[in-house]
């Protein structure tokens, strides 16, 4: 039985992990910090301790969590609109047209913020792409966008490749990074942050009407749930979450796809917790992740990319195989 | 009426499934639909059940036309059981049927302590009262429908639409469900439609039927007129004889 004071338990439980989880990017690096001396460097000024934690750490572990919360947001609602456990937030192409403009963005010599700004209208593109030629006979059915989705995702995988042939050498690290999923370019995390907030308001009130959506589409209808235009709702709420995610981080793998699983193996598929908790859940994972990707190879910095597709690999097989015995 | 239907056109694809058909549901009364694989029982339910749009005509339920009701007014006077009870992600026995009271709930409340007790006594009608931590996908076919009707029952509407609710059941539950229906019926006044394969269930649980030919033409009518050898042959496209029982208590239509 969904109760709320159940709900609020489970969401304090994981904002704590997630209060932690910050700390704990705070405090390591090369300049190693015991958590007590995290606040007082966050406090204080002047001195190399604030520098080293609020310049450079906190920007980027916001930038992780918001990362983080974004791709598992988007890859809980698309579970639900294609009524696919094993859909994520890329499978309808919208990270394959963030690679297509950044990659095309870094060949063509540009910087700064001409690199996010190019994936964000890629991965926007693409988002239209798919909604366009999916809806055109208007009856909008998830084998149809996901079809369309896939070949999209196809056609921008295979202009990535082209992109990485013509690149020049010194490029294509740069370029490599960013498919990986890369944080330590992300110095701005307040529009993810804010991003990640307005999605996650913006899917909420449907939680319940999502619920129904779960079950089949015309079973949610006779209760009452206008279904094509939550549909369109939600699609565009994960497109845009995802894109903004891409445009930050490059393409972070299995978070999207994982996160939202752990959570409901742990609390149920109610989508009224399991939105926030996906979200909470999935920003402590990435900001843990990249805090490992920034530390134990020191001073070489991995990709989050690869911390999260390491991590994620075995605990999405094992789930898999538990979920295949049950 | 509950619910009303005038020259009431419906096809799918290149299908004809009625033309021009004129029903009518009061309060309290049993339709049984009937025809074979393919004749438009399911698309002409869930017609009825405003899921889908008709070619041409009127339908009407408690007075006024499915766009006049609005979607969440609609869901709380008439409830559709469908035939795919497809589970993706998993859930319990007591969440599934706690669906039905989505209409029934602002957008921002949780299910209240009424709900569930409505819920669990939709379970126990259904004979699954201890059954309610259950995974749905860890179901038989049968125990997974009954739950789907515990849901449609949960939703306490006055006009509900079945399709194949006895589907997957065996013979205790099947007779066990349409006593359960037909209870509602004379109690609390609840206009049922259903479409069943058995004409001799027709016969005893329902009061009209409607017999789809598959052509675009039906017959519809009081139990006892329209179910007869001629017609049902003519329905199934087999064979039918009425045999009776030696003391003419119970008749029954048995395939040659």
């Amino acid at each position: 039985m969904p109760s709320r004071r159940r709900a609020l338990l489970v969401l304090l439980s994981l904002a704590s992990l997630a209060a932690a989880s910050m700390v704990a990017a705070l405090a390591a690096g090369s300049l190693a910090l015991p958590p007590g001396d995290v606040l007082a460097a966050l406090a204080g000024s002047d001195n190399v301790a604030h520098a080293v934690v609020f310049d450079l750490r906190l920007p980027r572990a916001l930038a992780a969590f918001a990362c983080g919360g974004l791709l598992a947001l988007a890859g809980a609602l698309m579970q639900v609109l294609l009524r696919n456990p094993l859909a994520d937030p890329y499978v309808l192409g919208i990270s394959g047209g963030a690679g297509v403009g950044a990659l095309a963005a870094m060949l063509l010599g540009l910087a700064g913020l001409a690199v996010p700004g190019f994936a964000f209208v890629g991965a926007l593109a693409a988002m239209l792409l798919v909604f366009g030629l999916a809806h055109g006979d208007g009856s909008w059915t998830q084998t149809r966008l996901l079809l369309t989705g896939v070949v999209v995702a196809a056609g921008c995988g295979a202009l990535v490749a082209l992109i990485l042939t013509l690149a020049p050498d010194q490029k294509i690290h740069g370029m490599l990074f960013w498919l990986m999923g890369d944080l330590s370019q992300a110095v701005n995390p307040l529009p993810a942050l804010g991003v990640l907030v307005v999605a996650l308001l913006a899917a909420i009130p449907f939680a319940r009407e999502l619920n129904l959506l779960a079950r089949g589409a015309d079973h949610a209808l006779a209760l009452g749930v206008a279904v094509p235009t939550l549909r369109r709702i939600i699609y565009v709420v994960a497109s845009l979450a995802t894109a903004v995610a891409v445009t930050t981080a490059g393409s972070v793998g299995f978070i999207g796809l994982i996160v939202p699983h752990l959570v409901r193996l742990a609390v149920g598929n109610d989508q009224r917790l399991l939105l926030p908790a996906s979200v909470l859940a999935g920003g402590s994972l990435l900001v843990l992740a990249d805090t490992a990707a920034r530390t134990v190879v020191a001073p070489i910095q991995l990709p989050v990319g690869i911390l999260t597709a390491l991590i994620g690999v075995p605990v999405f097989l094992t789930l898999l195989g538990r979920s295949a015995r049950t | 009426m509950i619910l009303q239907a005038r020259h009431l056109a419906v096809s799918i694809g290149p299908h004809q499934v009625c033309r021009d058909l004129d029903l009518t549901l009061a309060a309290g009364e049993r339709l049984a639909i009937l025809g074979k694989n393919g004749a438009g029982k399911s698309t002409l339910l869930s017609t009825l059940a405003g899921l889908r749009a008709a070619d041409s005509g009127e339908l009407f339920v408690d007075g006024l036309s499915y766009a006049d009701l609005g979607l969440r007014d609609a869901a709380r006077i008439r409830g559709w059981l469908g035939q795919d009870h497809s589970d993706p992600f998993a859930s319990t026995v007591l969440e599934a049927v706690l669906t039905g009271r989505h209409p029934h709930l602002s957008r921002w409340s949780w299910e209240s302590p009424s709900d569930a007790r409505i819920a669990r006594a939709a379970l126990a009608d259904m004979r699954l009262a201890d059954m309610e931590d259950r995974e749905v996908r860890t179901l038989s076919g049968g125990e997974r429908q009954r739950v789907a009707i515990a849901a449609l029952l949960a939703q306490q509407t006055r006009l509900c639409l079945l399709d194949e609710p006895l589907a997957h059941l065996d013979l205790n539950h099947q007779i066990a469900t349409l006593e359960l229906l037909s209870l509602r019926a004379r109690r609390d006044g609840i206009a049922i439609a259903m479409v069943l394969h058995d004409p001799n269930f027709a016969l005893r649980f329902c009061d009209r039927a409607l017999l789809l030919f598959g052509d675009g033409t039906y017959l519809a009518g009081p139990v006892a007129d329209v179910l007869d050898e001629a017609n049902l042959t003519r329905l199934y496209g087999h064979p039918l004889r009425r045999l009776a029982t030696a003391d003419f208590s119970q008749t029954a239509f048995v395939p040659e």
